[in-house]
């Protein structure tokens, strides 16, 4: 048995890893799965920069912001897989929610479009929503729908929260709204403190969430740990997507040692069956967190190279070159070779335009075929990227 | 004559702060203030403007503080990240010890060097006593835990406590497990059972 190091936060996407321990797909790999619980994202970046850990649980933009040279400089950072898309929410103060349903939004909890109109009308002066890191999918989302609503730039104050903090912030009146991953979206409603919008889903149909982050240097010169983790994880993954198997995975997440929560709280967000309000309103979202369906895991370097865009255009870095770095830090490469053995289905291309799929498709793979995510964007976006440099990966 | 620095040290456990505060006046005359962590924090730091802010590597609002160190244009930053400026063993020693250190922007490093050391060697006691702490306080709850399991046998199984103890060390070894977890299932079956 080789003991590996992971690093995670306590959100219910966290657990692939989770599952890949408590499951045994990690002990069939040979591997020792060694969990600790972070507390910060920058702590996973930096434990795992300075080989504290062997791999993190992280937020998928936050590789590309190493990558871009806005974070401390460490060894360089390669993302090998998503762990998960969606699983976010959009939560706003009760105070809000009373003037949106006031003027008649009926919290459907489905259409952003309508939602963002209704915000729109409900704010006057600037609206402060917590994200929970500068570089996260959560801060993505806000600035992609808010922007497409009639927000400009002045009207939004984005401010960091943790996610287990979210629910104070908005009690303490430090903001308004908030987009968090569950179950801290679930948490706040609980509180009777928030009402939920809008699922990230609602927004962008398949939001990359989180990703597997691992040292270029442990990924190349021990590949065969790394494979096996990928796969035990792959494993993992494709468990949770069965739908049966997500109560059971919320009793092992909500334990003691993992999120340490109702397992009730917990199931809400695995499920995609949400109370939007303290009063009890039930919305189901049926696709709001996906691990491996659909080649959820392949880490697309046109995602890369979109966030990597949008990082670029806010911080003053010329997008091509971003776009460019950002790429060589998604490692598709690594994921075919070393899930291909396991069976996962590999696309035929790395990159591809974003937002292009309203249903789920069938499309040609490496072989045979396999069936791809619907990924569009509410407001019809759709992105397409540069060709990479060379083909380094 | 040098110009004091500005030192912040994010604790909220008063003790904590004051040993790493008192670490840091022996290595220099600076002004150092303490903050105890709330959410509000990064403002209150942006106010203060320090030259270095100290913060344990796992407290959350590190994460705000990360939004600091991003925000406008580079010549406005109030703090950057240390290890963009320093020698890489600083860096690993800070963040093995549990510390991480924000610096503003041309600090010179013979002056940052001293605080960081003195804060690194803080953190590790702290960090130590720490673990100290919770090794007891765990130590201590198995014993109470296993002192039940111990009762609940020997009622069920008309045993003495030498041989109630030996059968649920036994049990540990056979299955991998400690003896507290063997002792906590114990109580809890017996306990759904009504025993």
């Amino acid at each position: 048995m080789i003991a590996l190091r992971l690093g995670y936060l306590p959100l219910v996407d966290a657990a692939p890893l989770i599952v890949a321990r408590e499951l045994g797909f990690a002990a069939e790999e040979g591997l020792q799965l060694d969990l600790i619980r972070l507390g910060a994202w920058a702590q996973g970046r930096d434990m795992l920069g300075a080989g504290l850990i062997d791999a993190a649980h992280m937020l998928v933009p936050m590789p590309i912001g190493q990558a871009l040279g806005l974070g401390p400089r460490l060894p360089d950072l390669d993302l090998v897989m998503f762990l998960s898309h969606g699983g976010q929410a959009v939560g706003v103060s009760t105070a809000i929610e009373t003037r949106l349903r006031a003027a008649g939004h009926g919290f459907d909890f489905s259409d952003a479009g309508a939602a963002g109109r209704a915000l729109r009308g409900a704010i006057t002066g600037p609206l402060r929503v917590g994200v929970p890191f500068m570089f996260s999918t959560q801060l993505e989302l806000i600035r992609h729908w808010l922007g497409a609503s009639g927000f400009s730039e002045d009207d939004l104050h984005l401010k960091t929260v943790p996610p287990p903090m979210m629910a104070d912030a908005l009690a303490a009146a430090e903001i308004d709204a908030f987009c968090v991953g569950e179950p801290w979206a679930s948490f706040a409603v609980e509180r009777g403190i928030a009402a939920l919008l809008l699922p990230g889903t609602a927004i962008w149909t398949s939001p990359p969430e989180k990703g597997l982050v691992l040292r270029r240097d442990f990924a190349e010169t021990r590949p065969g740990q790394t494979g096996a983790l990928m796969r035990a994880i792959w494993r993992a993954g494709r468990w949770l997507d069965e739908p049966d198997h997500r109560g059971t995975a919320a009793e092992i997440v909500s334990r003691a040692e993992y999120l340490d929560l109702p397992s009730e709280l917990v199931e809400r967000g695995l499920t995609g069956r949400l109370l939007v309000s303290p009063a009890g309103e039930a919305r189901a979202v049926p696709r709001l967190l996906a691990f491996n369906a659909g080649a959820a895991s392949f880490p697309w370097k046109s995602l890369a190279a979109l966030i990597a865009r949008n990082i670029a255009l806010r911080h003053d870095l010329p997008p091509e070159g971003a776009m460019q770095r950002a790429m060589g830090h998604f490692r598709t490469d690594l994921y075919r070779r070393h899930l291909r053995p396991a069976g996962a289905s590999l696309p035929g291309a790395s990159l591809r335009l974003e937002g292009m799929i309203g249903e789920d498709r069938t499309v040609a793979a490496e072989r045979g075929q396999m069936i791809l995510r619907a990924d569009s964007f509410f407001d019809g976006f759709v992105f397409e990227p540069p060709i990479p440099d060379s083909s380094i990966n | 004559m040098l110009k004091k620095l500005l030192i912040v040290v994010v604790e909220s456990d008063p003790d904590r702060a004051q040993a790493i505060a008192d670490g840091l006046g022996d290595v220099g005359d600076h002004d150092i203030r303490i903050l105890a962590e709330h959410s509000a924090l990064a403002r209150r730091v942006a106010e203060l403007s320090p030259d270095v802010v100290l913060i344990d590597i796992a407290n959350p609002s590190r994460d705000m503080l990360e939004e600091l160190a991003l925000a406008s244009g580079p010549a406005e930053r109030p703090v950057a990240m240390f290890v963009d400026r320093s020698d890489e063993q600083l860096t690993r020693s800070a963040i093995e010890a549990g510390m991480s250190a924000y610096v503003v922007d041309g600090l010179r490093p013979d002056r940052l060097k001293p605080i960081i050391d003195a804060a690194v060697a803080r953190f590790h006691i702290l960090r130590q006593l720490r673990a100290e702490l919770a090794a007891t306080r765990a130590a201590l709850e198995d014993r109470k835990i296993v002192d039940r399991a111990k009762a609940v046998l020997m009622k069920a199984r008309g045993i003495d406590e030498a041989e109630a103890y030996a059968l649920l060390r036994k049990t540990a070894m056979d299955q991998g497990k400690r003896i507290g977890e063997i002792a906590q299932q114990l109580v809890t079956a017996a306990g759904l059972l009504g025993r």
